[in-house]
């Protein structure tokens, strides 16, 4: 379960987060919509504790992460998967040495049992026999699904995803958008997805939290919030920039 | 300064009590140390020729020639060798640590990592810095070797110096404490290019343009710091061979 009370972050003078409270259960399927460089990204890197706020609490299953060294989040870390929005690949790594190296840094496996769990990972996520390849040969939608694979490798019970579908065509995306959803079953983990894509949200979400001003503004299921009628909700959700700027 | 100071502490930890792999840093004694050696060859060879030949130019007025291939040895072993090899590999060696990481920093690969249970000082600061530490030295001997070998080649052969004088005088005039001098002095000048690769490379914002200007503050930053350590650890070397 994810709690967050009071979260304040500001960048100068840049206020990006103004007090977000919010709470995820464990198993469910939680979605993070708002506008671009609404503090969406920042917010993820809090609850991943890649961030410390200035203010605030975020629990990771009843532990409190803030003001925690890098350390001992390690540990925390060991339940978390981060899909990040460029897939943040190495690139001085082939595919598999990207996928296996939770497992390789770990030193519990065998090489040969390292690869077969790379293996099957992989097809988890509709890749074959790319172990080989590199990062740079790899096409936007498979990087994110080879950053994907290399985050579940571990079996981590709650999966963070920024901006999954950033950049790729609808084909591509629904196929990203099913395999979060089919990831979520299979595994039964706790799935926080950022995003402003509002068919991600339909397809993946069972519940979304808006964030706007820095805030979470509602917290819905997508049923109610395709059928919101509340204007800045709608303006979100139907893409209308004219009249006021209003999110 | 406080992030200086956060990773020195970092990589003390880390060193000690971190999760490091002894594969990580042989695999960059590899590219640090051995794929560095053309680099330092050279350029130990190529200030040996031209000190042995500068030397016997003006020594060769009074008829000091065989004193020649002495100053050369002693130059080399002392100042020169760890000096011009250090310059060599923060050149080389530096300049891509602060572009590897400073790369990895801009496109997220260093939150990837953290967030793949790995603390980034045990995998990329700490083997980098030992591995330099280690290699540095290694280095500076053979740029030393190569130096009083190619000088000795220089002198002997093409200039005519007598080479059982000049010899016995570089054997008499070289000590033990010329050569030590010259490998602590590498053992610092590694530790202190490797540190300043991998904090510029972390310590990297803007994208390129800051890998760019993260990579080039290594060279200056690295090179100028080599030449101040370079005489205070003279002066301190050479009061503690005198009480010794």
């Amino acid at each position: 379960m994810i709690q967050v009370k009071g979260l304040y972050k500001s960048f100068g003078n840049q206020h990006v987060l103004r007090g977000v409270d919010m709470q995820i259960q464990a198993g469910e399927a939680a979605i993070i919509i708002g506008r671009s460089g609404g503090g969406k990204s920042v917010l993820l890197k809090h609850l991943t504790g890649l961030i410390c706020p200035d203010k605030g609490e975020i629990k990771i299953n009843g532990i409190d992460i803030v003001g925690m060294q890098e350390r001992e989040l390690l540990k925390i870390r060991r339940e978390m998967a981060v899909m990040f929005q460029g897939a943040a690949l190495f690139d001085s790594m082939t595919v598999g040495e990207n996928v296996g190296f939770y497992l390789q840094r770990e030193g519990k496996k065998t090489a040969a049992e390292i690869a077969k769990a790379v293996e099957s990972t992989l097809e988890l996520v509709d890749l074959r026999g790319v172990e080989n390849k590199w990062p740079s040969d790899l096409s936007g939608g498979m990087k994110k699904r080879v950053g994907l694979a290399r985050a579940i490798i571990h079996n981590p019970s709650i999966v963070f995803y920024d901006e999954p579908t950033a950049g790729l065509d609808p084909v591509v995306s629904d196929s990203i958008d099913k395999l979060i959803k089919r990831i979520c079953e299979v595994k039964k983990v706790t799935t926080v997805v950022i995003t402003h894509d509002m068919r991600t949200t339909r397809t993946v979400g069972e519940r979304v939290f808006m964030l706007s001003e820095g805030q979470i503004y509602l917290t819905l299921t997508p049923d109610e919030l395709f059928a919101s009628k509340d204007p800045k909700v709608y303006q979100f959700v139907n893409g209308i920039s004219e009249g006021d700027d209003i999110i | 300064m406080s992030q200086i100071w956060e990773l020195i502490v970092g990589v003390c930890y880390s060193l000690f009590r971190g999760d490091w792999k002894m594969s990580d840093i042989v695999n960059q004694i590899y590219l640090i140390g051995v794929r560095s050696q053309l680099v330092v060859i050279v350029t130990g060879a190529f200030t040996g020729l031209v000190l042995v030949a500068q030397t016997y130019f003006q020594f060769h007025k009074f008829g000091m020639d065989t004193m020649t291939l002495a100053v050369n040895s002693v130059a080399m072993c002392s100042e020169l060798g760890p000096v011009l090899a250090a310059l060599m590999v923060s050149g080389r060696v530096g300049a891509a640590m602060a572009a590897e990481l400073g790369t990895m920093k801009v496109s997220e690969q260093i939150d990837a990592l953290r967030t793949l249970n790995t603390h980034p000082v045990d995998y990329l600061v700490l083997p980098r810095i030992v591995a330099t530490t280690i290699a540095m030295p290694v280095l500076v001997c053979e740029a030393i070797a190569v130096g009083i070998l190619a000088g000795y080649f220089l002198g002997v052969y093409i200039l005519g110096i007598d080479p059982v004088y000049s010899w016995a005088n570089m054997v008499n005039i070289t000590s033990v404490d010329n050569v030590i001098t010259g490998v602590i002095k590498g053992i610092f000048f590694g530790c202190l290019i490797s540190f300043i690769g991998c904090y510029k490379g972390l310590s990297c914002k803007n994208g390129a343009q800051g890998v760019g200007e993260a990579t080039t503050d290594t060279v200056v930053s690295a090179s100028i710091a080599v030449l101040m350590l370079n005489f205070f650890l003279t002066l301190i070397l050479s009061k503690i061979f005198a009480v010794l």
